[in-house]
């Protein structure tokens, strides 16, 4: 088999008595759709944000690509290629969305100490960020300003400001969170047609999504992975059952 | 080319200033070639805060500073002799970015009431510097007996050629910083005050172009400190007291935070009322006496009511900014 795109060897992160992550492992390939699910407080966002390099685990290694990234802070992670949305809405909200997306693309044209020319004339920024804002249907809200965009848009700016750094890994913090069923159902679909395109790790609550989505389940429970596989296999598990799911269908 | 009321306002007020001095001959007022020259001086420090503050975040609450190395960096080289404009202000600029590198490289590192008080903690080590150094005058301070010179250029002891030049460096300033705010590198320190962690995870490591900013605001702030101690024609360490520091953060936040033109109207506003409240015949002594109440009472109710400053009140151009 192939080396992973990314993997995660026993990663571990405490606060205070609290272990939020575990000895996690974690591996993905180049074009799968990973989903990590598990209950709240299982510490799912905590290790996004360690694979993203908002945190930094206690111990552990994280290699993406081949490379050894555990120490790399995160906008250095970010330049290699990692990307991630945030579980709460991350945008610039006095922005419009055509400059968030623009700021995502000018993060990754080398570095920004020029001073004079306006970077909002700038085509090549502006014209690759009006492309994914395309992409993700939002070409028409180019130029409303981020805080007016309905809580779906602002979601898909998010999505789209990942899209724009040209990313190898998105990692996903629930991107349907807080949206309405029609809502989540577009982006679903959306994030169906980037599958096999972009490697995806997916971290969500929404039972359809994760299914829909996902080639390979990670279920999460206190911080630990008790069971990886595909989607049948996780439905089909007694641990993930009694753990997980059998209590989310009771409500 | 359609201008937005906030810029049309901007270029009436550089209309208006440019106007000063045939006003002032006319009228035989020669005092208000004084004040609006140090309204410039001063709106021209309080673009550089507006800069870092405004634009970048970083609500620095040491500025003067800046203010004070400019003025230090010309007195001291006349005191000694050197009397060379462009050696003088060179100096004066050079040791502010310096000064702003190593003050900056420190304080970046903090954010929020922490970054507060080191820059203030930063700037009172300097005021007592200046308090300290007998040669020049300590806390008294020292005349400067002569002006910068600009041989065959312009002779700063002419009241007029002196204010034009400082009108000249006013415009120059307001146009390099609007550039600079627009560019690549002002979106990215934009983009940082506004959402530092959506910054970092698309890649921009915000520190160097925090600190490169926090350099440009000192060096523009310690040009004008050569203005200035020229313009007084007096080295006082009270020129990086902490309270001036205050005065120019309440220039940038009275003006409009975040907004080419506001440090300009702030300044202006600020040393006008300060100065109508002071002297205006008109009012009753019980007002002139305590002048200093009646403005802060003004400036509260600005604050209040006008929660993005006087450029605030006009309609600015693309994007809300400019």
């Amino acid at each position: 088999m192939a080396e992973p795109l990314l993997a995660a060897r026993g990663l571990r992160k405490s606060f205070g008595a609290l272990a939020a992550t575990d000895g996690v492992d974690l591996e993905v390939f180049e074009g799968e759709t990973h989903a990590i699910i598990g209950p709240n407080g299982a510490g799912k966002t905590t290790l996004i944000s360690q694979l993203s390099g908002r945190l930094r685990p206690d111990t552990g290694r994280i290699v993406f690509a081949g490379e050894d990234v555990t120490l790399l802070a995160e906008p250095a992670r970010a330049r290699k290629g990692l990307a991630r949305s945030f579980q709460v809405t991350s945008i610039y909200r006095e922005f419009t969305a055509l400059d968030n997306v623009a700021l995502a693309v000018q993060a990754h044209a080398g570095h920004s100490f020029r001073f004079w020319r306006d970077a909002r004339r700038e085509r090549a920024l502006r014209e690759p960020a009006l492309a994914v804002l395309e992409e993700v249907g939002l070409a028409e809200r180019a130029d409303v300003l981020a805080a007016n965009l309905a809580h779906g848009e602002q979601r898909q700016l998010e999505i789209a400001m990942a899209l724009a750094t040209r990313p190898r890994l998105l990692l996903l913090d629930e991107p349907v969170a807080g949206m309405g069923i029609e809502e989540s159902q577009r982006m679903v679909k959306f994030l169906g047609s980037l599958k096999g395109r972009k490697t995806m790790i997916l971290v969500e609550h929404d039972m359809d999504a994760v299914f829909t989505l996902a080639d390979r389940i990670s279920v999460l429970v206190y911080g630990r992975i008790i069971a990886t596989g595909t989607p049948e296999e996780i439905r089909a598990n007694p641990e993930v059952r009694a753990a997980y799911l059998g209590e989310d269908e009771a409500c | 080319m359609r201008l937005a009321p906030r810029t049309l306002a901007l270029l009436a007020l550089l209309a208006l200033l440019a106007a000063v001095p045939p006003l002032a001959a006319a009228f035989a007022q020669p005092f208000y070639l004084d004040l609006f020259r140090r309204i410039m001086i001063f709106a021209i420090a309080a673009i550089s805060l507006n800069l870092i503050l405004g634009y970048g975040g970083m609500v620095s609450f040491g500025h003067a500073a800046y203010l004070g190395i400019g003025a230090y960096a010309v007195g001291a080289l006349a005191h000694h002799g050197i009397t060379n404009g462009f050696v003088q202000w060179g100096l004066a600029i050079g040791a502010s970015a310096l000064v702003a590198l190593a003050i900056g490289a420190v304080s970046i590192r903090t954010s929020g009431i922490y970054f507060i008080m080191i820059t203030l903690a930063f700037s009172q080590m300097l005021y007592y510097l200046g308090v300290s150094i007998e040669e020049y005058g300590g806390d008294d301070g020292m005349r400067v007996k002569t002006l910068s010179q600009f041989p065959g250029l312009v002779d700063l002891a002419d009241p007029v050629a002196f204010y034009y030049l400082v009108f000249a460096l006013l415009v120059v300033v307001l146009w390099v910083t609007d550039r600079v705010v627009r560019s690549r590198f002002g979106m990215v320190i934009r983009a940082a005050k506004s959402n530092e962690a959506r910054t970092r995870a698309i890649g921009f490591s915000p520190y160097p172009y925090r600190l490169a900013a926090f350099v440009i605001a000192g060096a523009i702030c310690g040009l004008a400190g050569a203005l200035l101690v020229n313009h007084t024609a007096y080295l006082t360490p009270e020129f990086m007291n902490w309270t001036r520091s205050g005065e120019l953060m309440f220039m940038v936040i009275l003006g409009g935070t975040g907004t080419t033109a506001g440090p300009l109207f702030g300044a202006a506003a600020l040393l006008l009322l300060e100065d109508l409240l002071q002297g205006w015949r008109v009012l009753p002594p019980w007002v002139r006496d305590y002048w200093q109440l009646y403005l802060g009472v003004i400036l509260v109710l600005v604050v209040l009511f006008a929660k993005r400053g006087l450029a605030g009140l006009l309609p600015g151009g693309r994007d809300g900014d400019g």
